[in-house]
């Protein structure tokens, strides 16, 4: 009884997921559609005479923006980790005064919508020739994850067992050392969920690259896609191969961190 | 996911021990104030400059008339609120009005009674549902601009698999994202898509917390599934359901990249919310006015601000509580 019916509801879930992940299927399909089947009504349902005519022509033109991605997503994961973990520890474990006045002032940060905060920047860089710069863009990338960042670490650290840090200090460690030899190696979970969300915002961003970035020679990825998207727009197949290749690390932080990416999503936003 | 949860536990611990032990807190020494201060160091200054300056900068280009010009030049001319005046005058303003609550009302139900129900069907484990769950995050993880354009080419009039989907039901194909009637609807469904995943994890993630007894009870009362759901997960859910639909207020009010790259707020303004209305007057066009810009902005943080102070106040009811 129990089997049959536990079969029934994976077959649910199968078609259920199915049909959340067709526009996913679709992106696949389009990138292996030749060129000539693009315009054919109905289109192919299946990649049966698949063709990487696509991804050729995607990675001949977009290699360069998934390089300049990559950069882009690190140096932030760096500048997010190296403002928002010190943080972190200051408004917990260090009893930070005020700690609460910058906790809210945090919360309330990451309701500021992101195309405000560009147009600030844009003046701010205008100024300062800052416009189509890497480092400016990380900047920019880092304000989206730097609030999320240290409210994850406060919460996190503020579970560490104040005996370990009295031990600690009982050692003869000061501040710095207990930071670095005991709070940053426990708290190795959410360094890594910090990490994975920083480099996916900063990876997926497109505000800012379109509004700080627009005449760079360096750009991202997802500025590559949209500007083939206004080039060629006959050429779907390699836009959607480039889509293909830029949901690669999405795809593969969701192998590997599945349980990190629940722990962010959920962070903050359940309270039991 | 156990690793937050804990990790929350134990923070309601941490605070309620350090409001328990203020006369502590009053002896520490100095020397651990400031390198309290020193580690919050670098957290100060870049609010400081990163935010708070560019949020100083926004406000001040909306008191100002800035052309391109005058913003090389630094020299614009102080016009107090006439650029609000203006934005509020604008035949674009009621359109904008309508649309974002529209966008951000319908978008919040859909995604919320779709993520709901996944989440209360995933509730009950069975095979596959853990990895089927895993892959259900995938649309949140995307580049936004990857599914955007996904749905535009799906939506395509010419090409589009939904338009040839509706020639082989024996329907007509539709122009979903070129006319003034279906823009704002294409770009609703793809947003209620994207949306999915968030409220599917919070809301299966608030389930987790039901006790498991209820159900056992009640299913011994002889509770049907329909009554179970009315009477424990709805009501016992309510405190999540809240912050859900709130948080999700906050982000949909900000949505820029979907809408901009499946329609660009068009045809004419019929998918122009206040965000994308923002982004067009500063970046969308060849000349940005940047003053028109910063005005729209600034008024959407100002709604976002409510919701999202009311969203701080209920979560602050429930830890009370």
């Amino acid at each position: 009884m129990t089997t049959t019916r536990s079969w029934w509801k994976t077959g649910l879930g199968l078609f259920f997921t199915a049909l959340m992940l067709f526009p996913v299927y679709w992106i696949v399909n389009v990138s292996l559609t030749k060129t000539s089947d693009l315009r054919k009504s109905p289109p192919n349902l299946l990649p049966l005479n698949p063709t990487l005519e696509g991804y050729t022509a995607a990675l001949g033109q977009q290699l360069p923006h998934l390089t300049t991605s990559l950069i882009l997503g690190v140096a932030t994961v760096i500048l997010t980790l190296v403002i928002a973990a010190p943080a972190g520890y200051a408004m917990s474990l260090l009893k930070l005064p005020g700690r609460n006045s910058l906790g809210f002032i945090l919360l309330v940060a990451q309701m500021i919508p992101a195309v405000v905060m560009a147009m600030g920047f844009y003046a701010i860089y205008l100024r300062l020739g800052m416009l189509n710069t890497l480092p400016g863009l990380v900047l920019a990338n880092s304000t989206v994850a730097v609030p999320f960042a240290v409210l994850l670490f406060r919460a996190f650290m503020s579970g560490i067992p104040l005996e370990l840090l009295q031990a600690a200090k009982l050692d003869g460690a000061g501040v710095w050392r207990t930071f670095t030899m005991i709070v940053l190696p426990i708290s190795r979970n959410s360094i890594l969920t910090v990490s994975l969300f920083a480099f996916l915002w900063s990876w997926s961003d497109f505000i800012f690259a379109s509004t700080l970035n627009r005449s760079g020679d360096l750009i991202p990825i997802t500025l590559g896609i949209y500007k083939y998207i206004g080039n060629n727009t006959t050429q779907w197949n390699a836009i959607m191969a480039t889509a293909v290749i830029a949901s690669i690390p999405a795809a593969v932080l969701l192998v590997i961190a599945q349980r990190y990416v629940a722990a962010g999503v959920t962070a903050g936003a359940v309270k039991d | 996911m156990t690793m937050t949860h804990t990790a929350q536990r134990r923070q309601g611990v941490g605070e309620a021990g350090a409001s328990a032990t203020p006369t502590r807190k009053r002896r520490r020494p100095p020397s651990s104030r400031a390198a309290a201060a020193l580690f919050a160091a670098p957290l100060v200054i870049y609010l400081l400059v990163f935010y708070a300056f560019p949020l100083y900068r926004n406000i001040d280009l909306s008191l100002h008339d800035y052309t391109l010009r005058a913003f090389v030049q630094g020299n614009a001319k102080f016009v107090g609120m006439d650029n609000y005046l203006a934005v509020f005058s604008s035949n674009t303003f009621g359109t904008a009005l309508a649309n974002t609550a529209l966008f951000t009302a319908v978008s919040l139900v859909f995604q919320y009674v779709l993520g709901l129900g996944l989440a209360v069907f995933f509730r009950s484990s069975f095979r596959l549902s853990g990895v089927l769950r895993g892959l259900f995050l995938i649309p949140w993880l995307l580049p936004l601009i990857v599914s955007a354009s996904a749905w535009s080419w799906m939506l395509n009039s010419d090409n589009g698999i939904v338009n040839s989907a509706l020639v082989a039901l024996g329907m007509e194909p539709l122009n979903w994202l070129t006319s003034p009637g279906l823009a704002l609807t294409s770009v609703i469904i793809a947003n209620i898509w994207l949306g999915i995943p968030f409220n599917l994890v919070i809301l299966y993630s608030g389930l987790q917390n039901i006790p498991r007894d209820y159900y056992e009870a009640a299913a011994l009362d002889g509770a049907s599934s329909w009554q179970q759901f009315r009477s424990i997960t709805f009501p016992l859910l309510r405190p999540v359901t809240a912050i859900t639909l709130l948080l999700g207020l906050v982000y949909t009010l900000k949505v820029v990249d979907i809408i901009w790259i499946m329609t660009s707020g068009g045809p004419g303004d019929t998918s122009t919310t206040f965000a994308t209305w923002s982004y067009r007057e500063a970046f969308g066009t060849g000349t940005p006015d940047f003053s028109p810009a910063a005005t729209v902005g600034n008024l959407l943080i100002l709604i976002a601000l409510a919701f999202g102070l009311l969203y701080l106040g209920i979560q602050k009811n429930q830890e009370e509580s």
